[in-house]
Formats: C-alpha cells, sequence, structure tokens
C-alpha cells in the first residue's frame, strides 16, 4: 500500500523511475551539415551514464566536441542517431529539471544582479514579490549579500560566476550541466569557485556534468571522469575518482593519490591531445 | 590612453600631495577645458555669421541669393509675428511636426515588429528578404506624387511619406540587433525556463535595443524630410508649404528661415531621444572619463 504522501509524488511525476539513472546517452552521434553540404561529425557512438547525485567530469583535447554532448542533454539539439535520456525518458524540448553554466558570460547586462536570479523563477511563472526574497537567499549563499543592485558590467568575473551559480541553483536543478564554467577565471579565482561549486552541490545533491579541458579541475572535482577521443569524439576510458569527500580543492592537488590519479589520467589524454592538435594544424 | 597620459594639462604634482588636492586639480582643468570648448565654439559661430553679414553687404555674394543673418533673422520675426497665407507659423509647424512624429512612430513601430518578428522566423525572413531588397531599392521620395494622388492634400499623405522613410530604416538595424543577439543569452534564458515569447521580450528585445536607438536617431529627420517633400508637392499648411511659397515669391531670406526652424525642432527630438537612450541604457558601463588621467 501506498502512503499518501508516496502517492502524490507518485502522480506528480509518474513515469520517474527511481532505478533509473539521472542521465544517459546510449550510442549517441551527432553530426552537422554545414550549408554547402559538407558534413561534419562532433561525437560518436557515444555512451555515458551518470548516476543521481554523481559528479561526472569530461574531459578531452580543445573542440572535440565536449559541448555538444551538454546540448543533446539540454534538448537544445537533437541525436542525429542513438538515444538521449534523462531520468529514463528520451530527451524532448528542454527539461525544467536541468540548469546550466555556460562558459561565456550569459548573464543578461541590462538587468541588476538580483533580476539576474530571480529571472529562472520569474520565467517559469513565480510572482517577483515572491522570488525576491528566495533569490537574496542564494545571494547570501554565494556571498553577494550586498552586490543585488549592481550590474553585471560593474562585478568582476568571478563575482558573475557567482552570479551564474546562484541564477542557475536557485531554480533547484536536478541535473546541472556545466560547460567549463570557470575557463575564464584566473587561478586564484577558479579555486575559490571550486570551493563554492562543491559546498552548493553538496547541499544540492544534483547530478552533475561538468565539461573541461582542464584534467586536474576534473579529477579534483568528479566521482568519475570520462577521457574523450578528438574528435569525433567518442568516450576513450572512464576512470573512477576514489578521492574522500569533502573535499578541499585548494590542497587535494597535492595528495599523493590525486596525483597518481593524475598521471594515470594524463597518460591517456595525452595522445588525444596530441592528435587533436595535430588535426587542428593539418 | 599613454598619449592621453602624457599630454594631459596637469603638471605631476610634487611627491606627498594629498589625493584631495590632486583630485581638486584634476576637476579644476577639466572645467577650464569644458570653458575653452565653448568660447572656441562661440569664436567660430560669429566668425560665420560675420563673414556672411559682410561679404553680403560688401556684394562679395549676391545677396538675393544667399541672403545674409541680420535680414534671415528680421524675416523669421516676421514669420512669427504675421505667419504666411493667413495662417500661423506655429500652425504649420505643428502641422509639419505632427506628420513627422505619426510617420515616425508608425514607421518605426512597424520596423521594430517585422525586425523582430522576421529576425526570429528564419523561415519568414528567407522568404520575404528579397522582397525587402526590392522595396529598399525604391527611392522614398519618388513616392510623394503618388502618395499625393491616393491620400489626397491631407496630412494622409505626408504621414504615409514619413512612415515609409523610417520604416525601413529602423527595421533594417532592428533585424540586424536581433541577429546580433548573444546565443549563450538566449540559451540561457531557455533553459531557465523561457517562453519563446519571453526569449523575445526580456533577452531580444534590450539586445536589439542599442542597434533600434541607433536607427531611431536618424529615423526622425528621415520622418521630416518625408513630411517636407510630401508638402512641396501638395499641402495646404506645413513648413515645406512656406518653403514652397517663399520660392514662389524669390523670398530666400524667408527659405533660411524655415531651414532654421527646422534644424531646431530635430535637434530638439535629438535631444530628447538621447534622453530617452540614456534612461534605457542605464545598464550599460559609463566610459571613464578622461578627466585627471
Amino acid at each position: 500500500m501506498h502512503s499518501w504522501a508516496e502517492l502524490v509524488i507518485d502522480m506528480s511525476n509518474p513515469i520517474d523511475d527511481l532505478a533509473d539513472p539521472a542521465i544517459e546517452l546510449r550510442n549517441v552521434s551527432r553530426r552537422f551539415v554545414s550549408p554547402d553540404g559538407k558534413s561534419l561529425t562532433a561525437i560518436r557512438d557515444f555512451t555515458m551514464s551518470v548516476a543521481r547525485g554523481e559528479f561526472v567530469a569530461v574531459v578531452g583535447p580543445t573542440g572535440c566536441g565536449k559541448s555538444t554532448t551538454l546540448n543533446l542533454i539540454t534538448g537544445l539539439a537533437k541525436p542525429s542517431s542513438g538515444e538521449a535520456l534523462v531520468f529514463g525518458k528520451p530527451v524532448d524540448g528542454i527539461d525544467k529539471r536541468i540548469g546550466f553554466v555556460f562558459q561565456a558570460d550569459a548573464l543578461f547586462p541590462w538587468r541588476n544582479v538580483i533580476d539576474n536570479v530571480i529571472a529562472g523563477p520569474v520565467f517559469r511563472g513565480m510572482a517577483k514579490a515572491k522570488a525576491m526574497p528566495l533569490a537574496r537567499d542564494w545571494l547570501a549563499r554565494v556571498g553577494l549579500a550586498k552586490f543585488e543592485t549592481l550590474y553585471p558590467h560593474q562585478l568582476s568575473g568571478g563575482m558573475r560566476k557567482r552570479v551564474a551559480l546562484a541564477q542557475t541553483f536557485i531554480n533547484e536543478p536536478q541535473i546541472l550541466l556545466m560547460d567549463e564554467p570557470f575557463s575564464a577565471l584566473d587561478v586564484q579565482t577558479r579555486a575559490l569557485m571550486h570551493e563554492e561549486l562543491l559546498s552548493l552541490w553538496s547541499l544540492s545533491k544534483a547530478s552533475v556534468v561538468f565539461v573541461t579541458h582542464d584534467l586536474e579541475e576534473a579529477v579534483a572535482l568528479a566521482d568519475k571522469v570520462y577521457v574523450l577521443t578528438a574528435g569525433p569524439a567518442t568516450v576513450k576510458s572512464v576512470y573512477p575518482i576514489t578521492l574522500p569527500r569533502p573535499r578541499v580543492v585548494s590542497e587535494i592537488r597535492y595528495d599523493q593519490n590525486f596525483i597518481d590519479l593524475s598521471r594515470t589520467i594524463w597518460n591517456d589524454l595525452r595522445d588525444e591531445v596530441t592528435r587533436g592538435a595535430a588535426r587542428a594544424a593539418a | 590612453m599613454a598619449d592621453a597620459a602624457v599630454k594631459s594639462p596637469l603638471a605631476t604634482a610634487r611627491a606627498g600631495t594629498s589625493d584631495a588636492e590632486i583630485e581638486a586639480r584634476a576637476v579644476a582643468a577639466t572645467r577650464r577645458r569644458w570653458w575653452l570648448v565653448i568660447v572656441w565654439r562661440l569664436v567660430i559661430l560669429a566668425l560665420m555669421l560675420g563673414s556672411w553679414e559682410l561679404a553680403a553687404r560688401t556684394g562679395f555674394i549676391d545677396s538675393f541669393f544667399y541672403s545674409y543673418p541680420t535680414a534671415i533673422f528680421a524675416r523669421l520675426w516676421e514669420l512669427i509675428q504675421d505667419g504666411e497665407n493667413g495662417t500661423s507659423l506655429w500652425y504649420h509647424l505643428w502641422i509639419t511636426i505632427e506628420e513627422s512624429l505619426l510617420g515616425f512612430v508608425f514607421g518605426s513601430a512597424g520596423g521594430i515588429a517585422a525586425g523582430i518578428a522576421l529576425g526570429r522566423n528564419k523561415f519568414l525572413a528567407d522568404i520575404f528578404s528579397i522582397y525587402i531588397k526590392v522595396f529598399n531599392a525604391i527611392p522614398r521620395v519618388v513616392l510623394a506624387p503618388i502618395f499625393i494622388l491616393l491620400f489626397g492634400l491631407g496630412m494622409t499623405s505626408k504621414v504615409m511619406l514619413s512612415l515609409v522613410m523610417v520604416f525601413f530604416v529602423v527595421f533594417a538595424n532592428a533585424f540586424q540587433g536581433v541577429r546580433e543577439a548573444d546565443r549563450a543569452m538566449i540559451a540561457n534564458a531557455q533553459i531557465l525556463g523561457a517562453s519563446k515569447w519571453q526569449v523575445t521580450r526580456s533577452v531580444i528585445l534590450p539586445s536589439a535595443m542599442s542597434w533600434i536607438f541607433a536607427s531611431l536617431h536618424i529615423s526622425f529627420s528621415f520622418a521630416i524630410v518625408g513630411a517636407i517633400v510630401g508638402e512641396f508637392i501638395g499641402a495646404r499648411y506645413g513648413i515645406g508649404l512656406i518653403i514652397q511659397t517663399a520660392r514662389g515669391l524669390q523670398d530666400t531670406a524667408e527659405m533660411y528661415a524655415t531651414i532654421l526652424i527646422i534644424l531646431l525642432v530635430v535637434l530638439v527630438a535629438e535631444f530628447l531621444m538621447t534622453q530617452i537612450e540614456h534612461r534605457f541604457a542605464k545598464w550599460r558601463p559609463a566610459p571613464f572619463s578622461e578627466a585627471g588621467a
């Protein structure tokens, strides 16, 4: 017998079976056809699975098609063949349970900080008055409580990324996709953002796919690292990262396990980087 | 910037000068420079008007064709007092402004709407781009006689002419502005939960706004051109009619006087537009002042 509470949950999301992984890509390929008729395969026979609450990092040489995998999960792009599943259901349009942090600055420059943060809830129909306290709460969590009336151009790159995190987390995504989110930041700011991200993630327990070309970043943050081949991208190998949590990202890089893992994965990745570079030069 | 710093009128202060003192000097230098600019502007204006007057009085230029400043101001004063064709100058002016304003408002609203619609819909854009190119190739003023026939001597014909003059300029910019909207920003809004309409309203429109404003600045003068050309061809009231009458009477002073009036109208409109734009653009980074650099 179901209790009432269980029934309510079941009815609100009838097909969501808890046994399904959060994200599954099964033999997915994605081809682009340019206007002059040439076709380009961005990813080929790509298979990946992300469990609920798992932090997965995807590393690969530049331009190999890493971002394409994320677009398939969001529904912004459709696979040419294969299946993309979110919580056991094929991706069909943009899923409300997904949050996305972009590499580029994707804040709305004409809105001040707090209006940027309330954007998600308000787009989804929440009254502005109700969204404001929520946004203040998230701004406080990313340490920007005092900056809510400033405009993005008045903030540093790191602060803008914090706003982007608050903007994403306020929607309470169950899946968090990140496309080289910190690559434009300086080294120190990036380390701070890593800590920030891990603490936000440990509270939300979202499933994360974190795309990066920085191997150390991947090892420091993730539970599992996917190494991709140079384009067309496919999975070369998968490494579980067994480092204990909670992790202190700024210190973990001196940990012997971290060093060993990084070296092993780098040996694997190096060939692809060399191949990717050779291809780019050709 | 380095050059500007070297050329700065401020001498390097002695070591140990307080920040307040350096700031005060910078402010004083900026103010001095501003006054200098104003003085030079006035000097040049006086030189131009003075030499014009002198050249006409001494017969160096033919005052019948070129008139001269004092005659123009005298004629302007007469116009203000007596009007033209038995109607006050203000009524003529108001008619021209009304025609231009209506043409400007409807033309730019239509241009923005069409620009966004086609900018957002690639299929529509592919279909209509050829027609837009074709219509855009028509010099708009050749439509004036047709519009007078179609819509009569009243205001409608001038409003329509203003409207088509404004429409294409605003349309082209709105379209381009929509196309230039940042892809990541649009994707961000979509994933945050924005519907197609919400994306248009809260991402596309604001990011196209600077393009649109750039076109609005020039299009008000286009609207005036439309109204006046229409009035040249046939009208009962309006500044264009006054100019046409003055031409018939070979009254060059009056023609220059009306130019002066129109020029003031466009300047005021331009000023208002800039004010509105500033209100819309408060989110944009203010350029760093060079003062005290």
